[in-house]
């Protein structure tokens, strides 16, 4: 029993420590070293935290300070809805870190739904899903005028399928970055 | 009697024209339909090589499922001319109506299609007719026979000789996806491709002297308006503003356009003067507003909207701005379009998260389910008001399918060569006759 709660200490212990590191706005502390069982990405600028943020791949996409890997683009959405999940909005605040230090980039965010439902409500649909991933950029900071909206509604499906699996996967907004 | 009905389409599909990339499968017909008999036409010297107009004719009439005709193959005798018709040889295969007819040519290489129409139980002529055109329009003759024959028979005027619209799309989900806007007959025949394109096409749309159509393409990464001349092919862009240029719809007299804009903040409807390109906004709700239509006197749009949460229909009459919802079943009612007699209305209708075409009578507030098949979307109504066309899907491939408006008439039309949406009924097309 005691060595039950102890555990579960130092696992709330690490979730504090993971949380406090992926929260970025810029401003805040730098990364003073690698999260346990993580790899420490090369670096390739000075240990700064702003500079870190706007590490790129070489598509010019940028990169997860926390990983290495490129930031997710994709962000998914429920059925008739146009809320950003919850679970979306850290890594897109590292996507507003990232345009906010980098003011000659842009983003064109494009809007997707999948099939069900009229062709034109479809096309606003995915325009509203679209303009909330760009609200919520904005809401952190970033300027409008680096942003894009762009809606193809359920023309472009990333699975043509015609399953409930299929169509979680079409309900969607890209960043697709300039 | 419905047996009969089948197996005489089953044998009018066997003989339906080659080349035709849609084929028409038939579901259901009416439960009576009117026998009636198109004898193969007597064919002139010098007509060489030429369609038997017959064959057309009872296709046409087979697919409004209002009449059953009888298989050649039954018939006892082969009239082509009123001198030849002997009414027992009818009576006793219990044919109600008989055409025959003959395709000539004359001396300047012209065509010339007549028909007689008989009633068999009272043993008389009903109308005859001669058609006159180059060989090229011999299909449009036979429609103008079947477009006659119909209206005699059920004193509505025939759409046999209108055209439909629709997409077609290829390898959906690659990168070598291939959208194509196509126009064919209205039975399938005489498909021509009217863009092409890397991006999606869509919402297209007829003008109603039918010479010009207006759609949505993605050309440029982005919705845009473009307006289109059939003949010749010239395209002007109409609208490309940023955010959504779509949902184009042509007033009854041709000369406005309605359409939804998105440069304001969201999707609002607009409508334009097609003369000077000045646009008018008509909606100013912080919600979608989309799917615009006009009611058949043009003072009034009917469109989409969910400023009440879910999309519902509303129409607003152009001089005043007064707004009024018309749909209150169910969570998501869309794409509305108003029959030619005003008093009815078409549109998708989601029941049981189940989408489906329903018929609403607008006065007394009844609605009723038009389809069986599901995901159904983009009904289109022949310009008789008897049909619509719709895009759905078989057997997860998109189709096109017709349902008479009281629902009991169904075909459907897929394609050999991907999937075909957003279909889009021509309105009635002048033809010149005799």
């Amino acid at each position: 029993m005691q060595h039950h709660w102890f555990r579960n200490l130092s696992v709330v212990a690490f979730a504090a420590l993971v949380l406090v590191g992926c929260s970025s706005t810029g401003k805040k502390e730098a990364q003073t070293g690698p999260l346990p069982g993580n790899e420490q990405p090369e670096v390739t600028a000075p240990a700064q935290s702003d500079s870190e943020i706007s590490r790129v791949d070489g598509e010019g996409n940028p990169i997860n300070p926390q990983t290495g890997m490129p930031l997710s683009r994709v962000f998914y959405f429920d059925y008739d809805k146009a809320m950003l999940q919850p679970d979306s909005l850290a890594i897109l605040e590292l996507h507003a870190g990232f345009l906010k230090n980098n003011s000659d980039r842009r983003v064109v965010i494009d809007g997707f739904t999948d099939e069900r439902g009229t062709r034109e409500y479809n096309l606003a649909l995915g325009e509203r899903r679209a303009e909330s991933v760009a609200t919520f950029l904005v809401s952190q900071g970033v300027r409008r005028s680096q942003i894009d909206v762009v809606s193809y509604g359920e023309e472009r499906p990333a699975d043509a399928g015609h399953s409930e699996a299929a169509w979680a996967k079409n309900r969607r907004a890209e960043l697709v970055y300039r | 009697m419905k047996n009969r009905l089948l197996a005489a389409l089953a044998a009018l599909l066997v003989s339906s024209p080659l080349g035709a990339q849609i084929t028409i499968e038939i579901d259901r017909g009416y439960d009576n339909p009117k026998k009636i008999a198109v004898v193969p036409f007597g064919v002139g010297p010098n007509v060489a090589g030429v369609e038997n107009p017959s064959g057309i004719v009872s296709f046409d009439l087979a697919r409004s499922g209002q009449f059953a005709p009888t298989p050649t193959e039954n018939m006892l005798s082969l009239p082509t001319r009123p001198a030849e018709m002997l009414f027992r040889d009818w009576r006793v295969l219990g044919v109600e109506y008989v055409v025959i007819g003959r395709t000539e040519m004359d001396a300047a290489g012209n065509l010339t299609v007549s028909y007689y129409l008989f009633d068999v139980l009272k043993e008389q002529q009903l109308s005859n007719e001669k058609f006159s055109a180059p060989p090229t329009a011999l299909r449009d003759m036979a429609h103008l026979v079947s477009d006659a024959v119909y209206e005699k028979l059920t004193g509505i005027q025939g759409a046999f000789s209108t055209r439909i619209m629709y997409v077609i799309a290829q390898n959906l989900g690659t990168p070598s996806v291939k959208f194509k806007l196509e126009m064919a007959d209205a039975d399938g025949a005489r498909p021509r491709t009217l863009l092409e394109s890397r991006e999606p096409i869509l919402s297209a749309a007829w003008s109603p002297d039918g010479k010009r159509i207006a759609y949505v393409s993605f050309e440029h990464q982005k919705p845009s308006i473009v307006l289109q001349e059939i003949a010749t092919g010239a395209r002007s862009v109409l609208t490309d503003f940023p955010g959504l240029n779509s949902a184009p719809a042509f007033s009854p007299d041709g000369k406005m356009l309605a359409l939804v804009l998105s440069r304001d903040g969201d999707p609002e409807i607009y409508t334009m003067a097609l003369a000077t390109r000045e646009l008018r906004r008509i909606t100013r709700q912080h919600a979608i507003d989309t799917e615009p239509s006009w009611t058949p006197d043009g003072k009034s749009v009917v469109f989409t909207s969910d400023r009440g949460g879910k999309p519902q229909i509303y129409q607003v009459e152009l001089a005043t701005g007064l707004t009024q919802r018309l749909t209150f079943d169910g969570d998501y009612n869309a794409r509305g379009r108003m029959l030619p007699d005003g008093k009815h209305l078409i549109f998708v209708h989601r029941n049981d998260g189940v989408f489906h075409i329903a018929l609403m009578d607008l006065e007394r507030q009844r609605l009723m389910v038009l389809t069986s098949t599901s995901l159904d979307e983009s009904p289109s109504i022949a310009p008789n008001g008897t049909m619509l066309i719709y895009a759905t899907q078989d057997r997860g491939r998109g189709i096109l399918a017709v349902v008479s408006i009281d629902g009991t008439v169904k075909y459907r039309l897929p394609s050999s060569v991907g999937d075909v949406r957003e279909p889009a009924w021509s309105p009635f097309l002048n033809r010149t006759r005799g």
